[in-house]
């Protein structure tokens, strides 16, 4: 469903991205890893079609996102990082808002709603200005927008960063029940979050794909599990590079 | 192309509404209303003695709009993209699956819109005129339409300059700068000077760039064509540069 084919990005001459290739098919949670700076968000970013590839392409369900940006896009559901959202809507205007942008209309367009509103546990506050809820509501509410069209693609920037445990079992769960519809990529700095969530796991380090497994085995590599096989893999490149 | 039409207006719809309703949700639209209703009635009243004069005309009216609008229309369009880039929205903008032709041409039509609403609640200095003897209610009708695709010009600057940078005051600063530098090329103090130093062909060159020029014509009770296709191809000057400059943050250089 979601094919990356030598991605890159440079910035004022800065490697961010360095031919990131992977595929990702239906049913399948990737958990994408990496410390601060190692080029998972200018990956979603690119694949969500708000920056441009310096060079390589990433095609969703075959649609390139370079030269059928909007065909592409139609397809993906993008929560980018810290959930930007517009703090003087409330969150039932923000999800007309992208219906409207959707082209969702009549029927499809409320049970469309309903369905998100449902699914994200936002009942509560649907006209209550966004600028006066609490982090954790509106990144649900980001979320809600993420799955609003119901796209067969989607990309999720932290989506569980500023949860308490009980909003984040919540979504863990969301993101369980929509998994076997759709392909995911979670970027997350929340390791133990990952076994949880995902059923593949792929590591980045300074643009570049370090390790592609499922949870387990990366765990497995290392007496110290999950953890200690990501710092691990930090490290490792950090001494190549020296 | 029908695909291509559909996909500019869902994007002209979907970012109209959602900018009318930003104005309409916080007193932004109300103020500067208020405070434009104010400041032209001061002005046409006390500044241009409309009511010594005694005669039917509104033309001490019209006179102001052009110098209002240089400072009123940045105010207002000061946001339209700076909030989107300040507040992160901009990324959320750039992902959707719309025309961003249709959510530039939205933005400026939803800050027209209120422009409009701006110019309607005038309409006591109409009734005013008519009531002080026969007014050639022609001609009014044709510089209140003058001006309303005039303020079009003036937002269409001040949007485009929104679109570079994060910073509204900064937006508005830079908008009213450009803003009267297009106002002030037509006044005579300045086709006047110009004339004196570079010959009176330059004064008039530099003339038909300004919007004072054509608005003039059109106080007259005149449709000038040029003048009308002068605003129009303007604010479609604005709309393609405005793209341009949001196109190209997903460039990544900010």
């Amino acid at each position: 469903m979601l094919d990356l084919e030598s991605l890159a990005k440079s910035f004022r001459g800065t490697a961010a991205v360095s031919g990131i290739s992977f595929s990702l098919g239906q049913g399948e949670v990737l958990g994408f890893l990496g410390q601060n700076g190692a080029g998972k968000s200018t990956t979603m970013r690119m694949i969500a079609g708000v920056l441009e590839p310096d060079a390589g392409d990433a095609r969703i369900l075959g649609h390139s996102i370079i030269s059928a940006r909007r065909d592409a896009q139609k397809l993906i559901g993008y929560l980018p990082e810290g959930a930007p959202l517009y703090a003087d809507m409330t969150p039932i205007g923000f999800l007309r808002f992208l219906a409207d942008t959707h082209g969702l209309s009549g029927p499809d367009r409320r049970s469309a709603i309903d369905r998100v509103i449902a699914d994200a546990r936002i009942a509560s506050v649907t006209h209550q200005p966004i600028s006066t809820l609490s982090k954790g509501y509106k990144r649900r509410v980001g979320l809600a927008g993420a799955i609003l069209h119901d796209p067969p693609v989607l990309l999720l920037d932290e989506p569980t960063d500023g949860l308490d445990p009980v909003q984040k079992r919540a979504v863990r769960a969301l993101i369980a029940r929509m998994a076997p519809e759709k392909a995911i990529l979670i970027s997350t700095h929340t390791l133990e979050e990952v076994p949880a969530m995902c059923s593949r796991v792929i590591v980045v380090d300074r643009g570049m794909v370090v390790a592609d497994s499922t949870p387990d085995d990366l765990a497995a590599s290392q007496p110290g599990g999950l953890e200690q096989a990501f710092i691990q893999l930090a490290s490792d490149m950090s001494d190549n590079s020296a | 192309m029908m695909r291509e039409l559909a996909n500019l207006w869902t994007g002209v719809r979907a970012a109209w509404r959602r900018e009318v309703f930003a104005f309409f949700a916080t007193p932004l639209a109300y103020v500067f209303i208020a405070i434009f209703l104010i400041v032209l009635g001061v002005f046409t009243w006390d500044l241009s003695r409309f009511f010594d004069t005694g005669a039917a005309d509104l033309g001490p009216f019209f006179y102001w709009h052009p110098w209002l609008y240089l400072l009123f229309m940045p105010a207002l369009a000061m946001r339209l993209w700076s909030d989107e880039t300040s507040a992160g929205t901009s990324e959320l903008l750039l992902a959707l699956p719309v025309s961003l032709p249709g959510l530039v041409i939205g933005k400026l039509l939803a800050a027209w819109t209120v422009a409009a609403a701006a110019l309607i609640l005038t309409f006591p200095w109409w009734i005013t005129a008519n009531i002080l003897g026969p007014a050639d209610n022609a001609a009014i009708a044709l510089s209140y339409f003058v001006s309303l695709i005039m303020a079009g010009a003036y937002l269409g600057v001040g949007a485009c300059i929104s679109a570079l940078t994060r910073s509204p005051v900064l937006a508005f600063v830079c908008g009213v700068i450009i803003a009267f530098l297009l106002t002030a090329a037509g006044w005579p103090l300045v086709t006047g000077a110009i004339a004196d130093v570079f010959g009176t062909a330059a004064g008039d060159s530099i003339a038909t760039f300004s919007f004072l020029t054509h608005f003039e014509t059109a106080q007259r009770g005149v449709l000038e064509l040029r003048g009308l296709a002068f605003y129009l191809g303007f604010i479609a000057l604005c709309i393609v540069l405005n793209t341009i400059f949001v196109s190209h943050r997903r460039s990544g250089v900010q």
